[in-house]
C-alpha cells in the first residue's frame, strides 16, 4: 500500500489539509464535537514552526485568529454550535475588515447546549446570517473525510483570494467518521496567498476600490502602518460616516463575493439529467441521499441528487435549470427546514419542493429518504 | 520638541481628536507616545490595539500599525498578533469598561499567560462614549445615567486584579503626574512579559458634571490631591487611604514570557527530530 493512504477521522483530515494549505496559527477552545481540530493542531503546528493557542473562550479564539492573520499567518479557529454563536461578533469584524481566516463549525444538535455528541445541520442560516449587519461570507460543507482535507485547502484558498472569512461547515458525522483518505502530493495542490500591495508605502490604500473589488493586503509589521477598524471606513481604512462612502463600501463588500460567484461555487450532481425527483442534500446526509438514489434507480424510479458543496453563495443558477426539468425536489437536511427555504426561493413554482427535516440527533437514513420518495411519487 | 513628537508620531490629518474639552485621554495618549519615543522604537515595528470606547479611539490618531477592535476584545486580538510575529512591540490601549467589564476575562488570562504586551488602561471611572453609565471602577455611591440614585456596586481595583492574575509589571499613574506615567509606561514596555499601567483619567463631561466634582481644572487638582505614592501609602493605616489613588509601581517581577516559551517548545521538537 502507498504510504499516503490513511484511515483518518474528518476532524484530523481537516487539520492536515489546513497545514498543507499553509495554516500556521490556530486558536481554539474545547467543545464537542470539534475538539480534535484543536488537539491535532496543538500536536502538529509546532512541528512545522506554527503556533497553537488555547484561548479563554470562543470569542477570544476568533479574535486571536484574526490578529494572527493580520500579522501575516494563515489562521484558523474551530468550534461547534454554542461556540459558533460566540464567534459571531468577531466573525463580523473579519468580514468588515476583510481579514482572511477560516472558521470550522462542526454542527451538533441545538438549540443551546442541545445534543452535544449528536449530529445536526442546524447552522445553515446562522453560518450565512449569524453576525449582525449585511455582510458577505463563503460557506463550504464536506461530505467525506477526503473532502474534509480538500475543503480545508479550498477554505484557505478562498479566504486568501477574496480577503474574507470562510466557514467550513462540517457536521458531527463527517467530523468523527473514520474512512480511507489518500493525502495528495503537496506539489499537486493549488495554494493561493493573499494579494500584496505593489504601491509605495505612503500610497497604500488598505480598502482600495480595485477592479476585482479585492483590495491588496499588507501585513502588520511590513512598514505600511495602516489602520484597521470595525467602524465603517473609507479606502484609507479610517472611520467615515459619510453616507455616499458607506454605500460604496457596503456595495463593494457584497459585490466582492457576488462578482466571483462562478469561481467560488462548487456542487455535485448524481443522475440528475433525467430525474423527475431530485434530492437536495449536503454534508453527511448527501451520502444517505446518494444511497437512496441508487436504491430508487434499482427500482426504476427516476431520482437524482443535487449536492451543494458551496452552501453560501448557493449554487442558484444550476438549481434553477434543474427546476425547469424535474417535477419534485426533496430537501433532506438534519434540521427542521433551513436549506429548503433557499431551494423554495430559487425553484419558485417551477416544481414542488418538499422537506425531509430531522433534528433528533440521528442522521437521516437512506430508508427514510426512500419513504419520502414514495410519498412524493404518490402525489404524482 | 513637543511639536516634533506630534508630527512624527501622530496622523496629522486625523487631528483634532474627538475627545471632549478637559478630557485627559489626550494626555495619556501622549504619555504612550513619549514612552515609545524614549525607547526609540521603530514605528513600523510597533502595533497598537484598542477596544471600544473613548480610550480606544486613540489608535486612529497614532501613526503605527493600529487596530481598533471589538468591545473588550483588544487583548485577544493582540495575543494573536504577538504570537504570529513576536518581533512586533504590541501595546493595548483600553478603558475601564473595556478592560474590566466586557473584557475582564481576556484581561485576567492575558495577565496569567505573561505574554509580552503592554496594556495601558485609561480609567476615567465611567462609560463616556455611551453617555455616562457606571463602570466597574465608578466609585460606590457615585451617580451615572444608569445609577440615578447612586451606584451600589463595589469597585474593581484594576492593578490588584492584574497583579493577582499574574501580570509581571503593574503600575498606576494619573494624567496629572505625566512624567511618572511616562516612566511607568517605559518600564512596562521594557518588561519582557505582560505589563499593566492604569492611567487614572478625568471625564469632566459625564463623571465630573453629574457628580458635581467641578470643571476640568477642579478635577485635575483633585487627581493631584487624592494621589498617594505607593511607598507613602505603605506607612498609612487603611482608613487614611479611603478614596485615595495609590500611584507608582505596584509589582515588578520576572517570569517566563509566553511567546518565548512557545518558541522553546518549537525548538525542543526540532531537537528531538534530529
Amino acid at each position: 500500500m502507498k504510504n499516503n493512504v490513511f484511515l483518518m477521522q474528518g476532524n484530523e483530515a481537516c487539520i492536515y489539509g489546513a497545514i498543507d494549505a499553509g495554516m500556521r496559527f490556530f486558536a481554539g477552545y474545547p467543545i464537542t464535537p470539534s475538539t480534535e481540530l484543536a488537539e491535532v493542531s496543538a500536536q502538529e503546528l509546532p512541528k512545522v514552526g506554527g503556533k497553537f493557542i488555547q484561548m479563554e473562550d470562543e470569542i477570544a479564539s476568533m479574535a486571536a485568529t484574526i490578529g494572527a492573520s493580520l500579522a501575516g499567518l494563515k489562521s484558523m479557529t474551530a468550534t461547534s454550535g454554542p461556540g459558533f454563536s460566540l464567534k459571531q461578533e468577531n466573525l463580523g469584524f473579519a468580514c468588515m475588515t476583510e481579514i482572511p481566516c477560516v472558521v470550522v463549525n462542526v454542527q451538533r444538535g441545538g438549540p443551546s447546549t442541545g445534543l452535544p455528541t449528536a449530529p445536526a445541520q442546524g447552522e445553515v442560516m446562522q453560518s450565512r446570517w449569524g453576525t449582525h449587519g449585511d455582510h458577505p461570507i463563503i460557506v463550504i460543507s464536506p461530505s467525506s473525510v477526503m473532502e474534509a482535507y480538500m475543503f480545508a485547502v479550498k477554505a484557505f484558498n478562498l479566504s486568501e483570494k477574496y480577503r474574507t472569512p470562510v466557514v467550513l461547515l462540517m457536521d458531527e458525522v463527517v467530523a468523527h467518521m473514520r474512512e480511507k483518505i489518500e493525502i495528495p502530493d503537496k506539489s499537486s495542490l493549488e495554494i493561493i496567498n493573499r494579494k500584496k500591495p505593489v504601491v509605495d508605502k505612503d500610497k497604500y490604500l488598505p480598502y482600495e476600490d480595485t477592479e476585482d473589488l479585492i483590495p491588496p493586503m499588507a501585513n502588520f509589521g511590513e512598514g505600511y502602518r495602516f489602520h484597521v477598524t470595525g467602524l465603517t471606513h473609507d479606502e484609507t481604512g479610517f472611520p467615515s460616516t459619510n453616507p455616499a462612502n458607506a454605500s460604496k463600501q457596503i456595495n463593494r463588500l457584497l459585490n466582492k463575493i457576488e462578482m466571483h460567484k462562478e469561481d467560488i461555487i462548487e456542487f455535485d450532481e448524481y443522475l440528475t439529467e433525467d430525474a423527475e425527483i431530485i434530492l437536495v442534500s449536503f454534508g453527511a446526509v448527501a451520502r444517505s441521499a446518494k444511497s437512496a438514489v441508487k436504491e430508487a434507480r434499482s427500482q426504476g424510479k427516476k431520482v437524482g441528487l443535487f449536492r451543494p458543496m458551496t452552501i453560501w453563495p448557493f449554487p442558484e443558477e444550476r438549481l434553477k435549470e434543474l427546476g425547469k426539468k424535474a417535477k419534485h425536489f426533496i430537501v433532506a437536511e438534519m434540521n427542521m427546514g433551513q436549506l429548503v427555504l433557499e431551494v423554495e426561493r430559487i425553484i419558485k413554482s417551477d416544481a414542488v419542493v418538499h422537506l425531509l427535516g430531522k433534528a433528533n440527533g440521528e442522521i437521516i437514513t437512506p430508508d427514510e429518504i426512500m419513504d419520502k420518495i414514495k410519498e412524493v411519487e404518490n402525489i404524482g | 520638541m513637543a511639536s516634533n513628537l506630534v508630527e512624527k508620531y501622530y496622523r496629522m490629518d486625523k487631528l483634532p481628536h474627538i475627545w471632549c474639552a478637559g478630557c485627559t485621554h489626550g494626555t495619556s495618549m501622549n504619555a504612550v507616545v513619549r514612552a515609545i519615543d524614549k525607547l526609540g522604537y521603530n514605528q513600523d515595528e510597533v502595533c497598537i490595539v484598542s477596544g471600544i470606547g473613548c480610550s480606544s479611539r486613540a489608535t486612529g490618531y497614532m501613526d503605527f500599525n493600529t487596530l481598533h477592535t471589538t468591545h473588550g476584545r483588544a487583548l485577544a486580538f493582540a495575543t494573536g498578533i504577538k504570537m504570529a510575529n513576536p518581533k512586533l512591540k504590541v501595546i493595548v490601549i483600553t478603558g475601564d469598561g473595556d478592560a474590566t467589564a466586557i473584557g475582564g476575562n481576556h484581561f485576567i488570562h492575558a495577565c496569567r499567560r505573561n505574554i509580552d504586551i503592554t496594556t495601558i488602561v485609561f480609567n476615567n471611572n465611567i462609560y463616556g462614549m455611551t453617555g455616562g453609565q457606571y463602570s466597574p471602577t465608578t466609585p460606590t455611591s457615585s451617580l451615572g445615567t444608569t445609577a440615578p440614585y447612586g451606584n451600589i456596586d463595589p469597585v474593581f481595583n484594576i492593578c490588584n486584579v492584574a497583579a493577582a492574575a499574574g501580570a509581571t509589571y503593574v503600575a498606576r499613574g494619573t494624567a496629572y503626574h505625566t512624567q511618572a506615567l511616562i516612566n511607568s509606561i517605559v518600564k512596562g514596555l521594557e518588561n519582557k512579559g505582560f505589563s499593566v499601567i492604569e492611567a487614572v483619567s478625568d471625564c469632566p463631561t459625564y463623571f465630573g458634571r453629574r457628580n458635581k466634582i467641578g470643571d476640568a481644572v477642579e478635577m485635575m487638582k483633585r487627581l493631584k490631591e487624592l494621589s498617594v505614592n505607593v511607598k507613602a501609602a505603605e506607612k498609612l493605616p487603611p482608613e487614611k487611604l479611603e478614596g485615595k489613588i495609590i500611584i507608582g509601581e505596584i509589582k515588578n517581577e520576572t517570569r517566563p514570557e509566553y511567546t518565548d516559551e512557545y518558541q522553546n517548545l518549537i525548538d525542543r521538537l526540532k531537537e528531538e527530530e534530529k
